[in-house]
C-alpha cells in the first residue's frame, strides 16, 4: 500500500490507525476467499522427491542374492559412526556381511551411505513413517534392513531409475 | 433458616442458569479462535473429533483432566492452588452484574460498573500470585511482567469508564444501556471504544500484548509450572475474562441488548440474542487482531499505555465534561 | 426470614481481625501482603453491609487493585527473610512502646468523649435510607459543596506528591539511543533507500 508523506495525511493515518486497519482487512480477506493449503495428513500426502532420504534398506539382486558386498565404505564415510559392519568368507568363497546395524536414533539421514555404496546395496528410501514407541526397536539390524529393502523394492527401482535417466 | 434456604434456591438457579452456558461459550471459543486464525492463517483447522471438529474442546478437556497435577518440590502448595482458583472465580464472578436483556440480570446494583472494574482489576492477582509460588524463573518474570502491564491498562480503562460515566450519569449497567437509546456511545465515544478495546486486549493477556506468555523469552510465562486440571483453571479464566471484557465492551458502547434500529424487523428479534451477537462481534476482534498483528516489545507497551492512551483519554475525560456542560446534556443525575 | 446481616457481620470482622494480626506476625512478608488483601476485603464486605457501596468498591479498586499489588510487586523483588527483619530490634523497642503508647492514650481519650446523636443509630445500617438518592450522590453532593476544597486540597496534595516522586528519581542519561515510534512510522522507501547507477567498473 502506497501512503503520501504529506505531514497531514501521515497524521490522519496513524491517528485513524490506517495501517493496522488494512492488515486486519488483508486477513479478513485471507479468511473468506482464499483457498486453504491444509492437507489431512494421514489420508492425503504430500509430494515426495525422488532424491527424499528416508528409511534406511538393504536390497537384492533380482535373483535374491543381497547385493551389499561388506565393504564397509558406508560405515567409513558415516558421519553420525551409526553404522557397524562384521564380514566373513561365506561357504561358496564370497565375501558376506554377518552383521549390519544402523543406529537410526544417531543416523542424520545425510545420505553419505548410498552415495558412497559401490552395488546400491544400502539406499535411503521414501518411507518417513517409521516411528516406534521404544528406543530398541530403532536399533535396525540387518535382518530388518534386508525385509525393509524387499518391501519398498518397487518403489526404490523406480527412484533409482528416475535419477539415472533424469540426470 | 429454611426460609432463607428457601430464599437461596432460586437465587443458586440463577446463578448456574448463567454459569453453565458460560463454561460451554469458554469450551467453545477455543474452538472458534482456532479455526479463525487457522482460516486466516489459509489452514482448515481442527477437524478430526465429531463434525467440523466440534468435539475438539471436550477431548482438550478429558486430555487436561486425566493429566497428572505437578506441583513444584520447591512451592509453595497452598498459594500456588490458590492461583488458579481466583483467576476462575474472579471471571466467573463479575457475571454476576452482566445485565442480559432487560431485568435479566443476577444483581442490578447501583454500581455495577464498579464492581466490574472492582473485579477485573483483581485478576492480576491470580498471575501475580501464580508467579511467586511456582518459586521458578520464568513464571516470576512472567508474572511481575502481567502484573505491571495490567496496572497500567487498567489507568485507561478506568478513564474509559469514567467518560461513559459522564454521558450516561449512572453507575447501573442497566441504565447505562437505557440512556444508550437513541444513540450507542460507539457513535460519539469512538475513540474510547478503541482505546477500551485495546486495554482490554492489553488487560486480559492477549495478542499482540501477549508478553506475560511470551513463547520465544519466557517460555509459557507464569503458567509454565502448571500442568493439568489446575492449567485448566487458568484456561478457563483468561477466556473467561475475554468474554466478560467484550461483553462490557458490548455494554458500555455498543448498546447492550438494544437493537441497532428501532424498527420493525430488528425490534422482533429479543434483547438477548442482540446482546449475544454484539459479544460475538467483539469477541471475534479479538481472535482477528491475534491473527494479524506480531507481540509488541515491552518498552513500546508501556510507552503506549502511560505517553499514548492515558493522556489521550484525561483530554477526551475534559472534553466530555466540557461538551456536556456548554450543551447541558446531563440527565438530571438520577442513579 | 430471619435477619443474617448481624452473622455476617461478625463473620467478616473476625476474618478482618484474625487476617490483621497475621499481617504482622507473619514471617513470610509475602504472605503478610496476602493477608492485607485478605483483611482490605473484608472491609469492604463491612462497608457493603453499612449500605456504603461506593466506598466498599473504591476501597477494593484502590487497595486492593492497586496499591497492594505495588506492595506485593516491592516485597517479592526484594525477597526479605523473616530473620533479617527481627535484626536489631532491639535498639526501636524504646521508641516503638512509646508511639504505640501515645496512640492507645489518645485512642483511649477518643473513645470515652465519643459521642453519638441518638437519631444516628436509625441510620447505622442504611445511611441514606430516609433519602431519595444513592449513597453515591449523597458523597458527591457533600464532597463538591461542602468539602470542596477539601477535596481539592487533598487532590493537590496527591499531584504533588506524584510530580515530587517523579522529579526524584527523574535521571537524565547521556549518549543513551532511544525508539522514536512515530520517526519509525513515518518512514519512506524513498527517503531511506536511494538508487545510483554506477557505470560497470568504475566503483563506489
Amino acid at each position: 500500500m502506497k501512503i503520501s508523506s504529506h505531514p497531514l495525511i501521515k497524521i490522519f493515518n496513524s491517528f485513524f490507525l490506517v495501517e493496522l486497519l488494512s492488515g486486519m482487512l488483508l486477513t479478513l480477506k485471507y479468511m473468506i476467499s482464499k483457498k486453504k493449503v491444509t492437507l489431512a495428513y494421514p489420508y492425503e500426502k504430500g509430494s515426495l522427491s525422488s532424491r527424499f532420504r528416508g528409511e534406511h534398506a538393504l536390497r537384492r539382486y533380482s535373483n535374491g542374492e543381497e547385493r551389499c558386498i561388506a565393504c564397509k565404505l558406508c560405515e567409513a564415510v558415516c558421519p553420525a559412526q551409526a553404522i557397524t559392519i562384521e564380514a566373513e568368507e561365506r561357504d561358496d568363497g564370497s565375501r558376506r556381511t554377518t552383521r549390519y546395524d544402523i543406529d537410526m536414533t544417531k543416523c542424520i539421514y545425510c545420505g553419505l551411505c548410498e552415495e558412497s555404496c559401490p552395488v546400491d546395496a544400502i539406499v535411503e528410501g521414501p518411507n518417513f513413517e517409521f516411528s516406534t514407541e521404544t528406543r530398541e526397536e530403532l536399533y535396525f539390524d540387518k535382518q530388518k534392513l534386508l525385509s525393509n529393502g524387499d518391501r519398498w523394492e518397487v518403489e526404490i527401482a523406480a527412484r533409482l531409475e528416475r535419477e539415472a535417466l533424469g540426470g | 433458616m429454611i426460609e432463607s434456604i428457601l430464599y437461596l434456591l432460586p437465587l443458586i438457579g440463577y446463578v448456574l442458569l448463567i454459569i453453565v452456558p458460560l463454561l460451554l461459550v469458554i469450551a467453545y471459543l477455543t474452538y472458534v479462535e482456532r479455526k479463525v486464525i487457522a482460516a486466516m492463517q489459509l489452514r482448515i483447522g481442527p477437524n478430526v473429533v465429531g463434525w467440523f471438529g466440534l468435539l475438539q474442546p471436550f477431548a482438550d478437556g478429558l486430555k487436561l483432566l486425566h493429566k497428572e497435577t505437578i506441583i513444584p518440590t520447591r512451592s509453595n502448595p497452598i498459594i500456588f492452588l490458590c492461583a488458579p482458583l481466583v483467576t476462575f472465580s474472579l471471571s466467573l464472578s463479575a457475571w454476576a452484574v452482566i445485565p442480559f436483556a432487560p431485568g435479566v440480570v443476577i444483581s442490578n446494583i447501583n454500581v455495577g460498573i464498579l464492581y466490574l472494574f472492582a473485579i477485573s482489576s483483581l485478576g492480576v492477582y491470580g498471575i501475580i500470585i501464580a508467579g511467586w509460588a511456582s518459586n521458578s524463573k520464568y513464571p516470576f518474570l512472567g508474572a511481575l511482567r502481567s502484573a505491571a502491564q495490567m496496572v497500567s491498562y487498567e489507568v485507561s480503562i478506568g478513564l474509559v469508564i469514567i467518560v461513559i460515566l459522564l454521558s450516561s450519569g449512572s453507575m447501573n449497567l442497566t441504565d447505562i444501556v437505557e440512556a444508550q437509546k437513541s444513540m450507542w456511545y460507539v457513535v460519539p465515544h469512538l475513540p474510547m471504544a478503541v482505546i477500551f478495546m485495546i486495554s482490554a486486549l492489553a488487560e486480559t493477556n492477549r495478542s499482540p500484548f501477549d508478553l506475560p506468555e511470551a513463547e520465544a523469552e519466557l517460555v509459557a510465562g507464569y503458567n509454565v509450572e502448571y500442568s493439568a486440571i489446575i492449567f485448566a483453571l487458568f484456561f478457563l479464566g483468561e477466556y473467561g475474562n475475554m468474554i466478560l471484557m467484550s461483553a462490557i465492551g458490548a455494554l458500555l458502547f455498543l448498546g447492550g441488548w438494544l437493537p441497532p434500529f428501532h424498527v420493525i424487523p430488528f425490534t422482533w428479534i429479543p434483547g438477548f440474542i442482540w446482546f449475544a451477537l454484539k459479544v460475538s462481534f467483539l469477541l471475534f476482534i479479538f481472535l482477528w487482531v491475534r491473527a494479524t498483528f506480531p507481540r509488541f516489545r515491552y518498552d513500546q507497551l508501556m510507552r503506549l499505555g502511560w505517553k499514548v492512551f492515558l493522556p489521550f483519554t484525561l483530554g477526551w475525560v475534559v472534553l466530555t465534561g466540557f461538551v456536556m456542560v456548554a450543551f447541558n446534556l446531563f440527565s438530571g443525575g438520577q442513579g | 426470614m430471619i435477619n443474617i446481616a448481624p452473622i455476617l457481620f461478625y463473620v467478616f470482622s473476625g476474618v478482618l481481625l484474625s487476617a490483621s494480626l497475621m499481617v504482622v506476625t507473619a514471617r513470610n512478608t509475602v504472605h503478610g501482603v496476602l493477608f492485607l488483601i485478605v483483611a482490605f476485603f473484608n472491609a469492604a464486605a463491612l462497608f457493603l453491609l453499612a449500605h456504603a457501596e461506593f466506598i466498599a468498591m473504591i476501597l477494593v479498586v484502590v487497595y486492593v487493585g492497586a496499591v497492594a499489588v505495588l506492595f506485593l510487586f516491592v516485597v517479592m523483588m526484594l525477597n526479605l527473610e523473616g530473620g533479617e527483619m527481627h535484626r536489631g530490634i532491639k535498639g526501636y523497642t524504646f521508641m516503638g512502646v512509646l508511639i504505640g503508647g501515645v496512640l492507645l492514650v489518645e485512642l483511649l481519650l477518643m473513645g470515652l468523649s465519643w459521642y453519638t446523636a441518638p437519631e444516628a443509630f436509625d441510620l447505622t445500617t442504611a445511611p441514606t435510607s430516609g433519602l431519595k438518592i444513592t449513597n453515591t450522590q449523597a458523597l458527591g453532593n457533600l464532597l463538591y459543596t461542602h468539602y470542596a476544597l477539601g477535596f481539592q486540597g487533598a487532590g493537590l496534595i496527591l499531584l504533588i506528591a506524584m510530580i515530587g516522586a517523579i522529579v526524584l528519581t527523574l535521571r537524565h542519561r547521556e549518549g543513551v539511543r532511544k525508539q522514536n515510534i512515530r520517526d519509525q512510522q513515518e518512514r519512506q522507501v524513498r527517503e531511506s533507500l536511494r538508487l545510483i547507477d554506477i557505470p560497470s567498473g568504475s566503483g563506489v
